[in-house]
């Protein structure tokens, strides 16, 4: 592992000061030479085709630069796992909000208004939106998101389950969930002779970069994409969505420079939202509290033009002791927009579900849940009985009941009240993969004593610009103002997208290689001195293939909350939550623990406001903008707190670092609706924690 | 969004007069809900008539007590006016429960009283919806409604009014002051929103080239206790599900005086006439509030999915009007 010296200490944010006086440019900001305006145009069917469309009048408005259907689109080569981005190139609508057409113009205004002259007729089919269990063509997908089996087994469930002393057997359920990122998609093209530019709003230059040059048959070093700063992204931003792929097409068309942005109404529709699930979750216990039988089984929800399957009960495999194991994925295929990755894809839907079962089964056995954890804390991963590469949940737990007051508290619920607030607390655990992916970086050494390192990392507003700098610097020995980072764009060494909390232990593994060869090549062919013109270097990690192969590696944590719930009117307040994370070392405490408190803030408003409702009768969200999906407030959030333990893990990567970009969402409506419960009595199973569920529902 | 031409007024007259002779024409004052219903393509004025800066910025108290809300003040300002702080509590709480600060610093007086519902198929031009495109139908009836009326609704519409400020002006008993085209006239606020009935694209009483210019707020010296409760999904930024505007007078444990208004349950605010009727001169304790609110609440006739309206707003009620009565649990 690398000697630190910067790591770990809370260094503000590099990026903070060009971001705060507006400096810092986000991609429809990037100036281009005489752009063109795009305007989307959706479909209004959930399925069928379009009959007939008439562009005419459309095109003939003044300053229209083109108006784009299937009738004249440039033909792509997209592979059916990307179906979600064959746009213009049938007649097929496959859901509501699908782009049918497209107007490019001198002015965004001049194209909206253009848009409102086209003319389509459509052949409806009826459509199909209807996620249930007992639909009899549900379908069993190869895999699940990241590669992980759909389904596992291990002993006899039904036996152990059925003669076991003690059962719970419950469902719950989530609902849709839109990313809404605070920065819209945006897309800048050029097409010119010598390649495409994109200024793009996304999680992974390299990935947008190759899903562009193959849907357009171009060579990857003719596409360039560039994106230094973003706002959010939550996985929204991950892969290519559809409108980039219309932002080429309108840029090849007519060969002027474009602007795409979404609007916020678009967003619900074109760039991916977590999938509802309906989870049942089935646990058996001996008299002694300890599990004996685990069963988790989902139905989810993809579209009929992609194919995309939460791994919703992955984390459930690992999480606790027992012998006899069950998991299932099925998915309902709907004619609905595809759903895509959210912040913690499997675990965060997955851990509520598991979280707020294990609150009821401890309550079953007669435990202090968080007692009911310890005891079912695993020696080793009871699916693949591989030993944890670390595993410090119990000392979360402890950790995290010391902190937060837990001990002597009353079991009963609704015992405690302060006037007309009925007061209650909840635990639950986090967890979260950690995982690397192959990645290159390069390092150039100038006379000068600075360095410059070169890596195509992102930054989605997570501290990666700070954080990258910090190891480098230390891998160098220098301090880190020495040291120049450039991220964010494909023309620079090849690294994985932003995703799957793999970000900053990917990049930084292949960096800290860079520095050791950079450092080895200047001792040992330039006596430690950088020659007059400089010395780059690159260097490279891999998956980590040891890892995989030898251990089950995971970050853990545990969250407390306590909630007051207004006994006349079902109001929830957070008044605090409370977690602590084993996440390996700590790169950077102070963008770090802004990473935890925001994914733990998420987990509010998961626990507590966001829904998207679909309309069934149209096949479309009828809460479509940030008035009507609620997120969590300021005002919502009180005191969030998050801590972490030391852990020393030498085998996940130099720095001794797991991932923390998505474990502080996971078992967090978890430990809220267990505080529910114990406020109230009432135990919510159907996300979110609405007012009127406490209001209308009995103990 | 629809190309529009813009023109500010240079006076009132001029305002009411170019509205009477452009039927597509609309006031602008602070734009907070126009704006963003012209770009949904919900509104399509041709032309905009800016009134925010006519001379109706300013809050005065009137030789008979009254105190006169100029139409252009901005909702910030009427929230922090101390006049308005003192004497009507409950205004100043309903303004401040409303919206975002940004939003309040734009919107006028004027404006909020003709604030749009903001249920999500009339701001979706792809769906039917009879207050926006008369005879259309409402999906709303059956579909997404959660926050749609429990009271005065009709087969064809069952938008609730999203203003906060005029719950509370409800309760006050504030006369809107209007001149147009015939002339000026005052309308109480309790008549000035409609219910939806078979017209429900019109939400007040105003006809095509009324410009509101005040809001006149009565005396009424018990108002200096009241008070706004709004229950809504989140802690702040999110329109009401249900709110109070309530003013309670007791003397002697006995009910002199009451004003109630509820937000949230209707296509306007919603004096409650019976619940007060019910309460002048009784006891002022719990038992009796929730039987006067009962009584108003038996006309209420909630959807599928809000029923849960007509208990909320029952024990809201019965909170704030023991809040204000100062009485134990």
């Amino acid at each position: 592992m690398i000697a630190t010296r910067a790591v770990g200490t809370p260094l503000d944010r590099i990026d903070g000061p060009l971001k705060v006086t507006g400096a810092a440019k986000y991609a429809y900001e990037y100036p281009v030479e005489k752009p063109a305006y795009v305007h989307i145009v959706q479909s209004t069917i959930g399925k069928g085709r379009i009959a007939s469309i008439d562009a005419s009048e459309a095109q003939a408005q003044p300053g229209v630069v083109a108006v784009i259907t299937h009738e004249n689109a440039p033909r792509t080569e997209i592979s059916a796992e990307d179906g979600d981005l064959r746009i213009l190139q049938s007649d097929a609508v496959a859901y509501h909000g699908q782009i049918v057409a497209a107007v490019v113009a001198e002015t965004l205004e001049i194209a909206q208004h253009a848009a409102g002259f086209i003319s389509i007729r459509y052949e409806e089919q009826p459509h199909d939106v209807d996620l249930r269990v007992d639909r009899p063509d549900l379908h069993r997908p190869e895999k699940v998101n990241a590669g992980f089996a759909t389904d596992t087994r291990q002993g006899d469930f039904e036996e152990a389950f059925r003669t076991a002393p003690i059962r719970h057997d419950a469902t719950y359920t989530t609902p849709y969930y839109h990313n809404n990122p605070l920065e819209p998609h945006a897309t800048v093209a050029t097409w010119t002779d010598d390649g495409v530019t994109l200024y793009d709003a996304n999680q992974g230059p390299h990935t947008i970069r190759e899903t562009v040059a193959t849907a357009f048959g171009l060579p990857e070093t003719s596409v360039r994409v560039i994106s230094p700063y973003v706002g959010g992204g939550f996985g929204s931003k991950a892969f290519a969505h559809s409108h980039i792929i219309l932002a080429v097409m309108a840029a090849k068309m007519t060969r002027r420079p474009v602007k795409v942005g979404l609007t916020r109404h678009q967003m619900f529709s074109l760039v991916g939202y977590r999938t509802p699930t309906i989870q049942r979750i089935r646990l058996a216990a001996g008299a002694d509290g300890k599990l004996t039988a685990i069963a988790h089984d989902v139905v989810e929800l993809t579209s009929t033009v992609e194919e995309y399957a939460e791994q919703t009960a992955v984390a459930t495999r690992m999480m606790y002791a027992g012998e006899n194991r069950a998991t299932t994925h099925r998915l309902a295929v709907l004619d609905v927009p595809t759903p895509t990755i959210f912040r913690a894809p499997g675990e965060t839907p997955g851990m509520y579900a598991l979280e707020s079962a294990m609150d009821e089964m401890a309550i079953a056995c007669g435990l202090d849940p968080v007692e009911f954890r310890i005891r079912n804390e695993p020696e080793v991963d009871p699916e693949t009985k591989h030993p944890f590469s670390s595993r410090n949940l119990v000392a979360c737990l402890r950790e995290g009941a010391r902190r937060f007051g837990w001990e002597g508290r009353n079991p009963t619920p609704r015992a405690r009240r302060d006037g007309n607030w009925l007061i209650g607390t909840g635990v639950a655990a986090s967890t979260y993969p950690t995982r690397r992916r192959p990645s290159d970086a390069a390092i150039r050494a100038d006379a000068d004593g600075t360095y410059e390192v070169l890596i195509d990392a992102s930054d989605i507003g997570t501290g990666t610009w700070t954080a990258l700098t910090q190891i480098a610097a230390d891998a160098l020995g220098v301090p880190v103002e020495r040291v120049r980072l450039r991220i964010g764009d494909s023309a620079l060494p090849k690294a994985p997208g932003a995703g799957g909390s793999m970000g900053i232990v990917s990049w930084g593994s292949a960096i800290v290689d860079a520095a050791h060869k950079l450092r080895a090549a200047l001792a040992a062919r330039h006596g430690g001195v950088v020659p007059a013109d400089g010395l780059e270097i690159r260097g490279e990690t891999d998956d980590n293939p040891e890892l995989k192969q030898h251990y089950s590696a995971h970050a853990f944590g545990a969250q407390f909350a306590e909630v007051r719930v207004d006994a006349d009117t079902g109001e929830v307040r957070v008044p605090r939550l409370l977690g602590v994370f084993a996440v390996g070392r700590m790169m950077n405490p102070k963008t770090g623990r802004s990473q935890l408190i925001g994914g733990m803030t998420m987990g509010i408003s998961m626990a507590l406001h966001e829904e998207t409702v679909m309309d069934a009768r149209y096949a479309h969200f009828a809460n479509h903008d940030l008035a009507e999906y609620h997120i969590a407030t300021n005002a919502d959030t009180k005191h969030v707190e998050a801590y972490w333990v030391d852990e020393d893990d030498p085998q996940v990567n130099p720095m001794g670092a797991k991932g923390i970009g998505e474990i502080g969402m996971t078992g967090t409506a978890a430990a809220i609706a267990n505080a529910v419960h114990h406020a109230t009595g009432i135990r919510v199973r159907d996300l979110p924690i609405t007012l009127d569920k406490l209001l209308t529902r009995g103990p | 969004m629809t190309p529009f031409r813009y023109e500010r007024a240079p006076d009132a007259g001029t305002a009411v007069a170019t509205l009477a002779a452009a039927p597509r024409a609309a006031f602008l004052g602070g734009g907070t809900n126009l704006v963003d219903l012209m770009k949904l393509g919900v509104a399509t004025p041709e032309l905009l008539v800016d009134v925010a800066r006519l001379p109706y910025g300013t809050i005065d108290v009137l030789a008979d007590g009254s105190v006169r809300i100029g139409a252009a003040v901005k909702n910030s300002v009427l929230a922090a006016d101390r006049t308005i702080r003192t004497r009507y509590p409950v205004l100043s709480q309903a303004l401040l429960s409303g919206a975002s600060g940004q939003l309040r610093n734009l919107a006028t007086t004027g404006g909020n009283l003709l604030q749009r519902t903001r249920c999500v198929y009339f701001q979706d031009v792809t769906k039917p919806c009879n207050k926006r495109r008369p005879g259309s139908g409402c999906p709303a009836r059956d579909g997404y409604h959660r926050n749609l009326a429990i009271l005065g609704a009709s087969d064809a519409c069952v938008a609730t009014h999203p203003s906060d400020m005029a719950v509370a002006m409800a309760a006050l008993d504030a006369i809107v002051r209007v001149q147009g085209p015939r002339g000026d006239r005052a309308i109480p606020l309790v008549e000035f929103h409609r219910l939806p009935g078979e017209e429900p694209q019109r939400d007040t009483v105003l006809e095509h080239g009324e410009l509101i210019t005040a809001v006149d707020l009565p005396p009424l010296p018990f108002a200096a206790r009241s008070r706004y409760r709004k229950v809504r999904d989140r802690a702040s930024y999110a329109f009401a599900l249900v709110s109070v505007a309530a003013a309670l007078d007791v003397e002697g444990g006995r009910v002199r005086d009451v004003r109630i208004a509820l937000g949230g349950v209707a296509h306007k605010p919603w004096r409650a006439m019976r619940a007060e009727a019910a309460l002048r001169g009784a006891t002022a304790d719990e038992e009796t509030f929730r039987r006067a609110i009962d009584a108003e609440l038996e006309s209420a006739r909630p959807l599928r999915e809000n029923a849960f309206k007509v208990p909320l707003a029952r024990n809201a009620v019965v909170r704030t009007l023991l809040e204000l009565a100062g009485a134990p649990r």
